[in-house]
């Protein structure tokens, strides 16, 4: 037998071409220019979710602002179960990369004396969110794909899907991918792959992220047997357009905008996130954390002090008084987006918002430099957990993420790469396994089932056991759920034929990444009997530090389930404490 | 009662078919949909085998560029009911190659963005500790609207002179020239005119200004590659007047 087809051979493989990939492959090209990168990524790099952002990216670079208090609010905002000596690396490091956007064209809203302007943002003591008006993703985003372009040696696989990781003697040595256009399945062989693959979304039903955010990465990693750690945290984001699930972002409320229940009332006032204001206060009311506002929701809810909607019980997301004008400079993506898909103006009509997942606080475990416990495997950005964010995310800290651990992803993989081992020749032998096991995919007859109601009723699975409040009842009944999902998927056939563009086969994969992770955040969240940030158990009301100030790890057992492990929270100079917002 | 429509789409499977045809999916008419929920219902519920690209459905990953009724758009930002009573059309962007149904083959594109540096360019590089270049919001404002570029295609796809010379650089990519050359920050707009100066750069434009008009983010590259065509005239001017020596060097790409 021919050996079968290797579509390239590099030193270093991005999966992914967000702002964690291209930064990271930035940092390879321009670091080690000896060394072969590649970014392999399902879509278009700039098509990536990293477009979506809206608010902004925080950087202490402000007079009167101190990376000691960013360091402070992020710690506390994951409700102490980030590591601090990430937090620390990660705080001290990100103005510099934003200014390093800067010098890569990425257009900053500016002060009027042509310095770089910041915001407000929830959690935030100071101002010191770096934004490019409501667009800072897509600035981003295309800034860091346009500077990537100049470096013509960073070989690109556009529309590639990753199937599996090649392992072997202990270590990663590649991927194999699907070239959409083609059909064609190969090895693509690399010495160190760095997984940057964003986020997992669209495990849930209603949810800001993009149609492609299914936690490839994630399975990736996990199946190879790299655990996952904190899982359990999902970040809903309190502001969400009902029916589609739209982000309303963040600098609404950091420009001045108040939630209201239906009858007109600022009802943060109501959950000790302190007193409401006329302008906005930092770290106050509608500046309060993501986690915070989300839980507020519901108890609203409880009170029967929501508004009645065709898609569920919304509040209301109050801009008018801010006035047409600071809206189109600052927040013209919103009004844009409020009249498309809304048809109400902002400037004259309260806007209906509900919580909508938004985040994966979890993801995998990685040290300081983006590396896993498997030798040549690193990952970074939302797919990653370094952990900087806890049980809670603070809002504008992801973008910086995505660039912080991206380019230390980028330069420890390069380091590692470039004394590590040529490719071992049985990858061939798993090459041809790959194939075969997609040739059955795609050659079995359909049944009387299909991937799109398997991935609905996983969608709802998910929201009725991990929402912003679970039980251990819930929990259990889920996983349950998630198991026979888990029988049914594998047996369900692909109708598509076609080798060109088979989207119905790259379902199909997805669905398969995603009842994995499902699965482990279920297996975490059912074990953490606890409440801290985003994972709130009704059972267990509390947090419970002695038992619980730990990560758990998802390693994968021999029967495919998720086993939970535990490990310490670094902490370093911050003792944990209560949260305190608004007072 | 539901109220239905019919989407009349596109089909083309390259590995079986010999040319496209029409397929027609019945499908709801809601006031929220839009083609593009339209097209997920057809995937999920009726027709595992329509193939089309798509992501954010926010308008602002340009994944989802298509001909609907005959005009390029994207798919999450055309509403079934401004199409009503329908049937409504959705084919594949014009002035493509088709990989199959709904997909286009854009490489043309991808190859064509490089070469026109959409980056900043400088003369020296500043430190990264000696801070941010100054910009005032008047100097962002100078090239903002053309920072809004999606990639979307849809100018390309409205674009005749690109239908007609697919040597033509095109519409988003001049219009990210123009982008980078318009920033304070930059220092490469010689470079970038010596690109666009040859013959398949901006002459091919007519001004038919489609590109302008299709554009789903009110970017302008119609009056970017006008602002091109004027920088080289101005340039081939100079060439006329200066003695050899004092004009500038025109770099082949």
């Amino acid at each position: 037998m021919s050996d079968p087809p290797t579509a390239g051979t590099h030193d270093v493989l991005l999966v992914g071409g967000g702002a964690a990939g291209l930064r990271a492959a930035i940092a390879v090209a321009e670091s080690r220019p000896d060394l072969d990168v590649a970014v392999v990524s399902k879509v278009y790099p700039m098509r990536s979710h990293t477009v979506s952002a809206e608010g902004g990216a925080a950087g202490v670079i402000a007079e009167g602002d101190t990376v000691e208090e960013h360091i402070h609010d992020t710690v506390s905002g994951s409700d102490w179960l980030g590591d601090q000596d990430a937090i620390e690396a990660f705080v001290h490091e990100a103005p510099r990369e934003l200014l390093r956007l800067e010098h890569w064209g990425c257009p900053w809203s500016r002060r009027p004396d042509g310095h770089v302007a910041v915001r407000a943002f929830g959690g935030m003591r100071k101002k010191r969110t770096w934004f490019a008006a409501d667009k800072t993703g897509f600035h981003m985003l295309h800034a860091l794909f346009q500077t990537s372009l100049k470096f013509g040696g960073v070989r690109r696989y556009d529309e590639w899907f990753v199937t599996r990781l090649l392992v072997d003697d202990g270590r990663v040595q590649g991927v194999v991918a699907v070239e959409l256009r083609s059909g064609r399945v190969e090895a693509i062989a690399a010495k160190a792959v760095i997984l940057a693959t964003g986020g997992c979304g669209k495990v849930f039903p209603f949810t800001t992220n993009a149609n492609i955010n299914t936690g490839d990465g994630m399975a990736l990693a996990y199946r190879a047997g790299a655990p996952l750690k904190d899982m359990e945290f999902v970040q809903y984001h309190p502001t969400g357009l009902p029916f589609t699930g739209i982000l309303i972002t963040e600098a609404t409320r950091a420009e001045g905008a108040w939630l209201l229940n239906k009858d007109g009332y600022r009802y943060l006032q109501d959950y000790d996130l302190g007193r409401p204001t006329p302008t906005p206060e930092l770290r106050s009311m509608e500046l309060g954390p993501r986690d915070r506002l989300s839980q507020a929701f519901v108890h609203e809810q409880g009170k029967g002090r929501t508004v009645d909607s065709p898609w569920g019980d919304v509040v209301h997301l109050d801009l008018r008084h801010l006035g047409a004008k600071l809206i189109d400079t600052k927040l013209p993506f919103v009004r844009e987006l409020c009249l498309k898909y809304e048809r109400i103006d902002p400037v004259t009509d309260l806007i209906p918002v509900r919580p909508v997942v938004h985040y994966m606080m979890g993801g995998v475990s990685t040290d300081g430099d983006g590396a896993t416990p498997l030798a040549g495997l690193f990952a970074a950005g939302e797919t990653a957990c370094v952990s900087i964010n806890g049980a809670n995310r603070l809002g504008s800290n992801s973008l910086p993420e995505c660039l912080v651990f991206g380019a230390r992803a980028g330069a420890a993989a390069a380091e590692y790469a470039g004394s590590a081992a040529p490719p071992t020749a049985t990858i061939a032998a798993q090459l041809a396994d790959e194939v075969r096991r997609l040739e059955r995919v795609l050659g079995q007859a359909p049944r009387d089932d299909s991937v799109a109601s398997i991935r609905t009723e996983m969608q709802e699975t998910m929201e009725e056991a991990a929402g912003i409040y679970r039980t251990g009842e819930a929990l259990t009944k889920g996983l349950a759920h998630l198991g026979e999902l888990q029988d049914r998927l594998p047996r369900v056939g692909v109708r598509d034929t076609s080798r060109t563009w088979n989207t119905e086969l790259i379902g199909a994969l997805e669905a398969a990444n995603m009842l994995d992770i499902a699965e482990c955040m279920l297996a975490s969240a059912l074990q953490r009997e606890e409440s801290r940030g985003a994972h709130q158990r009704t059972d267990f009301p509390a947090r419970d530090d002695e038992r619980f100030l730990v990560h758990q790890l998802n390693r994968r057992d021999a029967d495919g389930t998720p086993r939970v492990d535990r490990v310490p929270v670094t902490i370093t100079r911050w003792p944990p404490g209560e949260r305190v917002y608004g007072r | 009662m539901d109220e239905r429509i019919t989407l009349r789409v596109t089909r083309y499977r390259p590995d079986k078919d010999r040319e496209p045809s029409w397929q027609d999916y019945d499908v709801p008419l809601r006031q929220e949909w839009t083609v593009l929920d339209a097209l997920n219902h057809v995937k999920s519920d009726i027709d595992t085998t329509l193939a089309f690209r798509w992501s954010c459905r926010m308008g602002i990953c340009g994944s989802c560029g298509m001909n609907v009724e005959g005009e390029p758009r994207l798919a999450c930002a055309a509403f079934l009911s401004d199409y009503a009573p329908g049937p409504v059309r959705v084919e594949p962007l014009g002035n493509f190659p088709v990989a199959r149904d709904l997909v286009v083959d854009i490489e043309d594109f991808m190859a064509k963005l490089p070469r026109v540096k959409p980056w900043i360019i400088r003369d020296e590089e500043r430190p990264i500790d000696d801070g941010e270049y100054l910009q005032t919001p008047e100097e962002l404002d100078a090239y903002q609207q053309f920072s809004m570029c999606i990639n979307c295609m849809l100018c390309y796809a409205a674009c005749p002179v690109y239908g007609l010379d697919p040597d033509f650089v095109g519409p988003a990519a001049i219009a990210l020239a123009e982008r980078y050359d318009l920033d304070s920050r930059d220092q490469g707009a010689r470079e970038r005119l010596d690109v666009l100066i040859e013959h398949e750069g901006v002459y091919g434009c007519t001004f038919v200004g489609e590109c302008t008009r299709v554009c789903p983010k009110h970017v302008d590259p119609a009056g970017a590659i006008q602002r091109y065509k004027l920088k080289a005239a101005q340039e081939s001017v100079k060439a006329f007047l200066l003695p050899r020596g004092l004009r500038p060097k025109a770099r082949r790409p």
